[in-house]
């Protein structure tokens, strides 16, 4: 079990409000991922949740207790740190160990656990080495068996790939990912990446400034975000806006277009630009096209086969239907 | 860089050194190792008379050969002073280390006045130990004026003359005064390196206060420790001015570096105290062997 609410949640650091007052919802099972710029509050989001930091003011609760003053080793989660924080004198087989000897689990207990999670993580040859001696992957997965052994009602991710390379990051977001199916415990994810966000979560909580600008699944954010920021934030690249007459159009003080929604061609289209840069991705192609008279730069996917150059000039077409608008103060008009 | 010319030049330019330094350190003791077997009493005119010896610059002197070894060894003050060095280093390291770690992570909290706090832990360091040794047998020490004894009168009880009556403690703990600074300051910097997300994460494991520090903070200081141990080992073996300017050896103080001192110049036997000095050289590396089995290992990985 593994439900957490955070009722009127607010966090202090001296006279800087880091979290006004929050509302959060976290069913059980659900992979809930937090995300954001860098200083929106979502790493101090989850310390909040793990007991690492207080609370300045406001009600967390886990399962129905309040847990707002238990300390972080009897709330019942786990945590994987950024990184990592192996205990780097200690084997792997110690490391994942650490938790069940503290609990003073009886010695055959613990054995059985630490096999399970290593042969669950692919570590049974590693264990008797130190974290000093494994790649990244496998440092991480450590991380992930020390908290999976403990069996907690939740476990809390505080940006766990970001310290691998590309490659490696995009398997082990899978891994993740599988573990959540095969588990079903609830995740809670902190990341600055959407790609991660999208990928993994259930439900997506978009936090700007220690404020919940969104909640929802990743396509409801990716097909009616709430505002101009998460239209910016999910999907990549960027949604572009364009303001002005061409916005007063569609009678909106802005309007939001993906790139993928917009169609480039060389004979005919209300817009015109020049390409400026163009980035082949083999499946894809993306254009930044200047000289719009719209924005600075409208981008726009293609088929990785258009091969249109710098310079060039081109026509572009948008999908009228999934035009998002956003009034003076940045919200969506539905 | 590493050319044939710039590496030959480089050689050139250390050659002053390398030449100064083995100067330096050899002259010394092979001079001490001639001296050991010769029977060298400056101080007896006989000596001047025998002539001139081209190879050490000194006056010829008579060939005496393990003598002074089994001279030294046998007297009866030798063995009581290779103890009392060895309390002497014990009880300083097992003090400096203890308190130093404790130090170290008071130091380590964020307190208000920090920077001046660290001047001041640092402070006894830059002391002479002449001088550091003085203060403590005036100000402290001394048995009519000393605040300890003013403490002591405080309670009620009677002080005692500390620097006769508990010697080796009194001597231990103006050593340990002088270098606490220097473990405090080498395990301070070892716990600032220390990740506090591994200590966070011991405590979402569900380890106390003192577990942290058992199974996190400590094994991480090892290699400052042991760091601190054989460096303080080294200067420790040596002490002598403490002693000189406290007890003069008194009392049950007297080191094998103190014993060497009065065989060579207050007894003005040149030959006995320098064979006196190659034992302390035999015990030295002893003492650092037996270290390196039991803390080098520390050092690796």
């Amino acid at each position: 079990m593994g439900r957490i609410v955070l009722e009127k949640v607010t966090k202090s650091f001296g006279a800087t409000e880091v979290i006004p007052p929050l509302d959060l919802t976290i069913e059980d099972g659900e992979f809930t991922v937090f995300v954001g710029p860098s200083g929106c509050g979502k790493s101090t989001l989850l310390r909040l949740i793990a007991g690492l930091e207080d609370v300045s003011s406001g009600q967390i609760s886990i399962d129905g207790q309040d847990a707002t003053i238990v300390p972080p080793a009897k709330r019942g989660l786990a945590m994987v740190f950024q990184s990592y924080a192996l205990y780097p004198h200690m084997s792997v087989r110690k490391n994942i160990a650490f938790p069940l000897r503290m609990a003073k689990l009886d010695q055959a207990e613990i054995d059985k656990r630490v096999a399970s999670a290593a042969s669950v993580l692919n570590l049974s040859d590693y264990l008797d080495r130190r974290p000093g001696q494994l790649s990244g992957g496998q440092r991480q997965r450590v991380a992930i068996g020390r908290a999976i052994v403990r069996e907690p009602a939740a476990f809390l991710f505080d940006e766990p790939l970001s310290n691998l390379d590309a490659a490696l990051r995009v398997g082990m977001r899978l891994e993740i990912s599988e573990l959540h199916e095969r588990l079903k415990t609830t995740m809670i994810y902190v990341t600055h990446d959407q790609v991660e966000a999208m990928t993994m979560a259930d439900k997506i909580v978009v936090l700007r400034a220690g404020n919940i600008e969104q909640v929802g699944s990743p396509l409801e954010l990716y097909h009616t975000p709430r505002n101009q920021f998460v239209a910016g934030f999910i999907g990549s690249p960027k949604m572009n806006f364009i303001a002005g007459d061409e916005a007063a159009k569609h009678g909106a003080a802005s309007i939001g277009i993906r790139p993928e929604h917009i169609t480039v061609s060389d004979d005919g289209g209300p817009w015109s630009g020049v390409v400026s840069v163009s980035e082949h991705l083999g499946s894809d192609t993306f254009f930044h096209i200047h000289d719009t008279g719209l924005a600075d730069t409208i981008t726009v996917r293609a088929d990785g086969e258009v091969g249109f150059r710098h310079g060039d000039r081109v026509h572009l077409t948008p999908r009228d239907d999934v035009i998002h608008r956003f009034d003076r103060n940045g919200l969506r008009i539905a | 860089m590493a050319t044939q010319h710039s590496r030959s030049a480089a050689r050139l330019m250390m050659a002053p050194a390398v030449f100064l330094l083995l100067v330096w350190m050899l002259v010394p003791l092979s001079l001490t190792l001639i001296f050991s077997f010769k029977k060298f009493l400056p101080l007896r005119g006989d000596q001047i008379e025998s002539g001139w010896d081209w190879v050490t610059f000194f006056p010829s002197l008579d060939w005496v050969g393990f003598a002074n070894y089994s001279r030294f060894v046998t007297s009866s003050s030798f063995w009581p002073a290779v103890s009392t060095t060895l309390l002497i280093v014990g009880g300083v390291l097992i003090i400096t280390v203890c308190l130093g770690i404790l130090l170290a992570i008071l130091l380590d909290q964020p307190m208000w006045g920090q920077g001046v706090v660290r001047i001041l832990v640092i402070a006894p360091f830059f002391v002479m130990p002449t001088v550091s040794a003085l203060v403590w047998k005036n100000m402290f020490l001394d048995p009519n004026n000393g605040l300890f004894s003013h403490l002591w009168r405080a309670f009620g009880a009677e002080p005692i003359s500390f620097l006769s009556e508990a010697a080796m403690p009194s001597i231990i703990l103006i050593v340990s005064w002088q270098w606490l600074p220097f473990a405090t300051l080498i395990l301070l910097t070892a716990i600032q390196s220390l990740d506090s997300e591994q200590l966070e994460a011991a405590e979402m494991d569900g380890a106390p206060v003192l577990k942290r520090f058992w199974f996190i903070v400590l094994p991480h200081l090892s290699r400052a420790i042991t760091i601190v141990i054989l460096i303080q080992t080294i200067f420790l073996l040596a002490i002598f001015a403490e002693i000189f300017v406290t007890t003069g050896g008194a009392f049950g103080t007297r080191t094998l570096s103190y014993l060497i001192f009065q065989r060579v110049l207050e007894s003005q036997n040149v030959g006995l105290g320098s064979a006196g000095g190659v034992y302390a050289i035999i015990l030295a590396n002893i003492v650092a062997l037996l270290l390196m089995r039991v803390v080098g290992k520390n050092l690796d990985a």
